[in-house]
């Protein structure tokens, strides 16, 4: 029998996580952009309020281009395939693991954190105060026919009582936005008009109570705030003394 | 090409409590073994579950997504469930998604055991 005299072997998807941290922290070229972000921690489904929901949203784009290529071009261009209402500031080159990178919708401000990455699939977690405790991951599969299917899989909690109440427009924000997002992704290689399917299911009925108190980072009431406080905030300076 | 999903061995640990011995890659293509297994380990009585991921050779953020899944279901049976046999790797993935907040994680299943 043979044995291994060498260390510990570094499993297939070491590099394709992001490192732990207890807190995330926002670069600084986008700080103005991550004031819901910084300190935070991660909230996943466990860490949400409302009912748990799995969301699959599915695009079916042909042959046009491999799942490789789909999600290379994806990670590359994230943002630029959300439609006019959200607007993500990422890294400027293409997603990686470990990358907090704060995002807005109208003025609500969060973000998230690049949980995992690789060549078919990248995955994100919620911070704290996101309307969703979530996981959420954009993948390319290949259909058995051989056509390449983009996906993007969402389990979430709505993260506290007001998001919870807020979830059926939520939800149909949600069933905007994502297939507009495929849309565009699929209209950059080539393939327009395409079909988005959307299946929804409740994998969880109970309201975890003992999270109520997430209402205390709510991103809707903070962006609020400091919206009205901006008039009252020093400016920080950007460039040279005049 | 596809990636082989892993595969689950259930096996009673004391009474009231089995252990999953799981081995390979763990995907969400792994999801209905998982759930097989959970399901032949509640049906013998188990309210404890001990998850061994010492012959995990690869996860992905899909088995995360699992996870989150089976967690629910064993709360709904009121089941603890609890983790072994993980790599340092794998221990701080699970530190960084909070899982461990709900999955208590232990150094071997005696240890498991002993938490009861």
């Amino acid at each position: 029998m043979d044995t291994q005299a060498a260390g510990p072997r570094q499993p297939r998807d070491a590099t394709n996580w992001a490192a732990k941290v207890d807190r995330l922290h926002v670069d600084d070229a986008v700080r103005e952009h991550g004031y819901n972000i910084e300190g935070r921690r991660v909230a996943g489904p466990q860490q949400g309020f409302g009912r748990l929901w799995q969301r699959i949203y599915t695009a079916d784009l042909g042959t046009a281009v491999t799942p490789e290529r789909l999600v290379a071009d994806w990670r590359a261009h994230f943002g630029e395939y959300w439609p006019k209402v959200g607007r993500f500031y990422g890294s400027v080159s293409a997603i990686q693991p470990g990358d907090v990178a704060p995002l807005a919708s109208g003025p609500m401000a969060t973000g998230v954190l690049v949980l995992y990455a690789d060549e078919t699939s990248f995955s994100f977690l919620t911070p704290e105060g996101h309307m969703f405790a979530s996981m959420i991951t954009f993948s390319g599969e290949t259909a058995l026919e051989g056509s390449t299917v983009a996906t993007i899989r969402i389990l979430l909690r709505c993260s506290d009582p007001l998001f919870e109440a807020a979830w059926p427009a939520l939800r149909r924000g949600e069933d905007y936005f994502w297939p507009h997002t495929l849309r565009n992704l699929g209209a950059a290689h080539g393939v327009h008009g395409i079909h988005v399917a959307e299946d929804t299911e409740c994998l969880d009925r109970r309201r975890l109570w003992k999270n109520w108190t997430n209402v205390r980072y709510n991103s809707g009431i903070r962006s609020g705030v400091h919206l009205l406080t901006t008039p009252f905030r020093p400016r920080r300076r950007t460039g040279p003394a005049a | 090409m596809s990636t082989p999903a892993a595969t689950m061995a259930v096996a009673e640990l004391a009474t009231g409590a089995a252990v999953i011995e799981i081995r390979g890659d763990v995907t969400a293509a792994c999801e209905q073994a998982l759930m097989t297994a959970h399901e032949q380990a509640t049906d013998a009585g188990a309210k404890l579950l001990v998850l061994d991921f010492s012959a995990m050779e690869y996860m992905n953020s899909g088995g995360i997504g699992m996870l989150v899944t089976l967690l629910v279901r064993g709360q709904r049976r009121q089941q603890r469930i609890a983790a072994v046999g993980l790599t340092e790797h794998y221990r701080q993935i699970f530190e960084l998604t909070r899982l461990d907040e709900a999955i208590g994680l232990f150094d071997d299943t005696d240890a498991a055991l002993a938490s009861r």
